[in-house]
């Protein structure tokens, strides 16, 4: 599992990932579109609160209020640093679970990423 | 613009506040009450016997956004303002957000421009001055002297001052926190002090609950409180909403100040409480002067805000 900040590596991580979802056959969870592994931060909120990804997906997430953010995981298992607008941060999921983040600046703001199994659809909700 | 509400009751006796410079609460202390400086020809006209001081808060140098493209420009208005009162006061607290991204250079811009006023500057920090990697800038500039995150205490004629941190270490789906070891060591701090003794607290995020949806309170606040509830008077001074609020309870009066950078929602009424964008010709009206008016008597709040641009 890897963090990686900064708007170019994320941008190439999210199309990679892009491709991965799309690629992948089984997609009852989420549609196969760009945007599902893209979590936009507006009107200090997670949009979407809930994701649901393959595992292996690299989420990204993108600022675009004008206020300051971070995505922190509450098992500290990844944190940005406070992403101004535009910025973005990306996180690779390689394991199954749930996982719990927030901004630790505006601590109201939560969100969850689900993340399935790569394979097959057992582990599927 | 200015109305006056006055009906009977000494200004000297009663807890009032207050004019915003721009962004600066003037209070005295006299007879051990904290009031604010009523509009600048009272001020002159006032001749504290007691202490002056000034509250700034929530500058965010650094901030460059629709909402105030120039942050740098309205602090250093500010700052002139403070320049140019009538009565000097005899030091300024800051309430926080200093920066906007905890910037070296943020730091650097804030300080160059406040230290104009050639004042003391007693800081607590805002959760946007906690934003570099190892949270050291605000302790490198701010922190000496201070216990924890950057907690402390003084005493001025008399008044006891109390900067405290609720910024730190916030848990998800939380509000402002205090924790367990700056609670104790206020306790502590407050133990010995005679109950006369007026209570100054500044804190960063207001330490009642303005609007929880929107994270404006501390959770652990009411312990807090409980400690200074046998003090006859206490202020609490806030920032971090970027507005006036007034509250008073029991004896103590909860104050929150503008920011010199922007304004931000009243609670509920936007999406979200990112800055809020005015039209440019009224910036510095919401940045403007607010008289706030509390008669302990009446329980009453009165705000009367002010332009200006009159």
């Amino acid at each position: 599992m890897r963090a990686r900040n900064g708007a170019f590596g994320c941008v190439l991580a999210a199309s990679l990932a892009a491709g991965v979802i799309a690629g992948a056959a089984d997609l009852h969870v989420l549609s196969a579109h760009a945007a599902d592994t893209e979590v936009k931060i507006d009107n200090f909120a997670f949009l979407p609160q809930r994701l649901a990804v393959k595992a292996g997906t690299t989420v990204t997430w993108m600022n675009a209020d004008d206020s300051p953010h971070t995505v922190v995981s509450e098992s500290k298992l990844f944190k940005s640093k406070a992403l101004d607008t535009d910025d973005r941060f990306s996180f690779t999921f390689t394991t199954p679970g749930v996982y719990a983040y927030f901004c630790s600046v505006h601590p109201r703001m939560t969100g969850t990423v689900v993340v399935e199994a790569a394979t097959g659809s057992s582990m599927a909700q | 613009m200015t109305s006056n509400n006055d009906s009977g009751l000494s200004r000297r006796k009663i807890l009032e506040c207050m004019t915003w410079a721009g962004t600066g609460v003037l209070w005295t202390v006299a007879g051990g009450v904290p009031r604010s400086m009523g509009i600048i020809a009272e001020a002159e006209a006032a001749q504290p016997s007691g202490l002056t001081f000034l509250q700034i808060s929530d500058s965010h140098i650094g901030f460059d956004k629709p909402a105030n493209p120039n942050a740098i420009g309205t602090l250093e208005e500010a700052i002139n303002k403070i320049k140019n009162l009538p009565v000097k006061p005899a030091f300024i607290i800051h309430t926080g957000d200093v920066t906007h991204l905890s910037k070296p250079s943020e730091f650097d811009d804030a300080d160059r421009i406040i230290a104009q006023t050639r004042l003391d500057v007693h800081y607590v920090p805002g959760e946007h001055d906690f934003l570099d990697d190892d949270q050291k800038l605000y302790r490198e500039h701010y922190g000496r002297g201070t216990k924890g995150a950057g907690w402390y205490s003084f005493d001025a004629n008399g008044v006891h001052f109390i900067g405290l941190v609720n910024v730190v270490d916030l848990k998800a789906g939380g509000l402002g926190k205090l924790g367990p070891e700056q609670l104790e060591w206020l306790e502590d701090d407050l133990k010995a002090r005679a109950a006369s003794t007026p209570i100054v607290v500044f804190a960063h995020i207001p330490l009642w609950t303005v609007y929880e949806q929107w994270g404006w309170g501390t959770e652990d606040s009411a312990r807090a409180l409980e400690y200074l509830k046998r003090f006859g008077s206490v202020t609490v001074l806030n920032g971090h909403i970027h507005q006036i609020m007034q509250k008073v309870e029991g004896n103590v009066t909860f104050h929150t100040a503008r920011s010199t950078a922007f304004p931000q929602p009243a609670p509920g009424t936007a999406p979200s409480p990112g800055p809020m964008k005015v039209p440019e010709e009224k910036l510095r009206t919401v940045l403007g002067v607010t008289d706030v008016t509390f008669k302990r008597g009446q329980q009453r709040l009165a705000i009367i805000d002010e332009t200006l641009q009159g």
